[in-house]
């Protein structure tokens, strides 16, 4: 396959950013995304250009490294009934000679670094001010000592396989945070361990993501529609919920 | 005050200056208005029994109601204050949240694919203001031209209706304005039983927009009825 791609280049933060465009010649059809971009970056070295930076990990879609917004959908996904991350869209996905647009998650938040490199620390810093469980450490405690209802179970380990990979806050129009928070809301709401802190954290956490400068939802779905993950839009809701209780409980209660 | 939260407050100030919460007054203050518009067709539907029945109703409403709970005249002001309060706190909190989102998104993407939003969705900071502009013209249109004016309609706001719907392009522009009404409420409707905590599961999604879908197009048809009816004739 032959692919003319149009990557963003930036050399740093500060400076300003464009799109370039790139041929790249003899593609495999089976060749990832991320390899694709790897056998450019051979070709832009051996030439003595900068290679495009872009971030990655695991390379098998649970680390939620990777992520460029290709063709104007996070992760690429575009039509596909399969949801993926950047590592694991194929370039059987597309067709021979076609014309690819790469570009950087784009929110105030998450600054750019380098080409398609962001800064998402700002979800770090959204897990810091609430997202945990506050527990003393000891031996282990009794299997079943905390009986946990089958619906709530799956409900807490279908939100928590959020990777953090920040395709939510790349797709939705107000470059909102609220399905990676709501994620790790629900998640915790679900379980017993969750409960002492349960409006304490909602109250830190959604604190911290409105002051990192994500938006406000306006529950229109984009961020489900490329979440990776499959993050039940309904955590969204769940936040919601939280939050309006939470607003008649006093802080610590 | 700062437009975001700031370290200096504490977790409970901060969650009520949330986007979450700004967002709960948004949809409680929408769903009065849903509300009203729900009686409001109702009470359009009392021109098809005649002007004596018309005439009969708007004096109620503005006279009688609740009498003698409140002295009379009394519950249509306080209705009044009441919506104009729910209009202003709906428009805060939307220009405080688009501001936000403004600020969130410096920069845009040279291709946008959208594989989620709906038109409704899309168009409903800008529909809004549209849809609030010809909010302005109606209420001087019926509201303001029958308590300040004086002119021929007084004492009857059954002949009012009348003169006005007879005109086609008048009948035309509330066709379109009530497409942005409804169109508003198509989102709306779904997202404010989403924001306050109803969107449970999948099921309960497709459930809430078949609801925001019944509601709109109820409210489109129940505004429509009427006015064609007058300019056609068949009413008057």
């Amino acid at each position: 396959m032959n692919i003319t791609l149009r990557v963003w280049r930036q050399a740093n933060a500060a400076s300003e950013g464009r799109m370039v465009t790139y041929q790249v010649q003899d593609v495999s059809e089976d060749m990832s995304f991320l390899e694709m971009l790897d056998l450019l970056n051979e070709d832009l070295t051996v030439k003595g250009e900068e290679p495009i930076a872009f971030d990655h990990d695991c390379r098998e879609g649970i680390c939620g490294m990777c992520g460029v917004v290709i063709n104007g959908t996070a992760h690429g996904r575009g039509n596909s009934p399969v949801a993926t991350t950047t590592c694991q869209l194929h370039m059987r996905s597309f067709s021979d000679g076609a014309t690819i647009d790469v570009e950087p998650w784009r929110a105030g938040a998450f600054p750019v670094i380098k080409d398609l490199v962001v800064d998402r620390s700002a979800f770090d810093r959204i897990i810091q001010a609430g997202g945990y469980v506050s527990v003393n450490t000891g031996s282990a405690p009794d299997a079943h000592a905390n009986a946990v209802g089958k619906l709530k179970a799956d409900r807490a380990f279908d939100a928590a396989t959020c990777i953090g990979c920040g395709a939510c806050v790349a797709a939705c129009p107000n470059h909102s945070g609220m399905l990676f928070t709501a994620a790790k809301i629900t998640h915790l709401a679900m379980l017993p361990q969750g409960q002492p802190e349960r409006h304490l954290r909602i109250k830190k956490m959604l604190a911290t993501h409105d002051a990192e400068g994500f938006g406000g939802c306006t529950n229109i779905g984009e961020c489900a529609a490329v979440c990776p993950k499959e993050i039940p839009f309904d955590t969204i809701s769940q936040l919601n919920r939280d939050l309006i209780a939470s607003l008649f409980k006093r802080d610590g209660k | 005050m700062s437009l975001v939260a700031t370290t200096t407050l504490t977790p409970h100030q901060s969650a009520v200056r949330s986007t979450v919460a700004l967002k709960a007054l948004m949809a409680v203050t929408g769903l009065l208005m849903i509300g009203f518009l729900l009686m409001h067709m109702f009470g359009n539907s009392k021109m098809f029994l005649g002007e004596e029945s018309f005439n009969h109703y708007a004096e109620w409403l503005k006279v009688e109601m609740l009498y003698p709970l409140l002295p009379k005249g009394w519950f249509i002001w306080i209705f009044r204050a009441v919506m104009a309060a729910a209009i202003v706190l709906h428009i805060y909190s939307a220009l405080t949240l688009w501001r936000r989102a403004k600020l969130a998104s410096p920069a845009t993407y040279e291709a946008k694919r959208r594989l989620a939003q709906t038109y409704s969705a899309r168009t409903m900071r800008w529909g809004g203001i549209i849809l609030a502009g010809l909010l302005i013209f109606h209420l001087a249109q019926f509201t303001v031209h029958a308590t300040l004016v004086a002119g021929p309609f007084t004492g009857s706001p059954y002949q009012m209706v009348l003169s006005e719907f007879k005109i086609w392009w008048m009948v035309a522009l509330y066709a379109l304005w009530m497409v942005t009404v409804c169109m508003h409420i198509r989102h709306g409707f779904w997202s404010a039983f989403a924001t306050l905590g109803a969107n449970t599961s999948p099921k309960a999604q497709v459930v809430l927009n078949a609801c925001a879908w019944a509601v709109a197009l109820l409210l489109y048809i129940g505004f429509m009825v009427m006015p064609v009816a007058v300019l056609f004739g068949w009413i008057g």
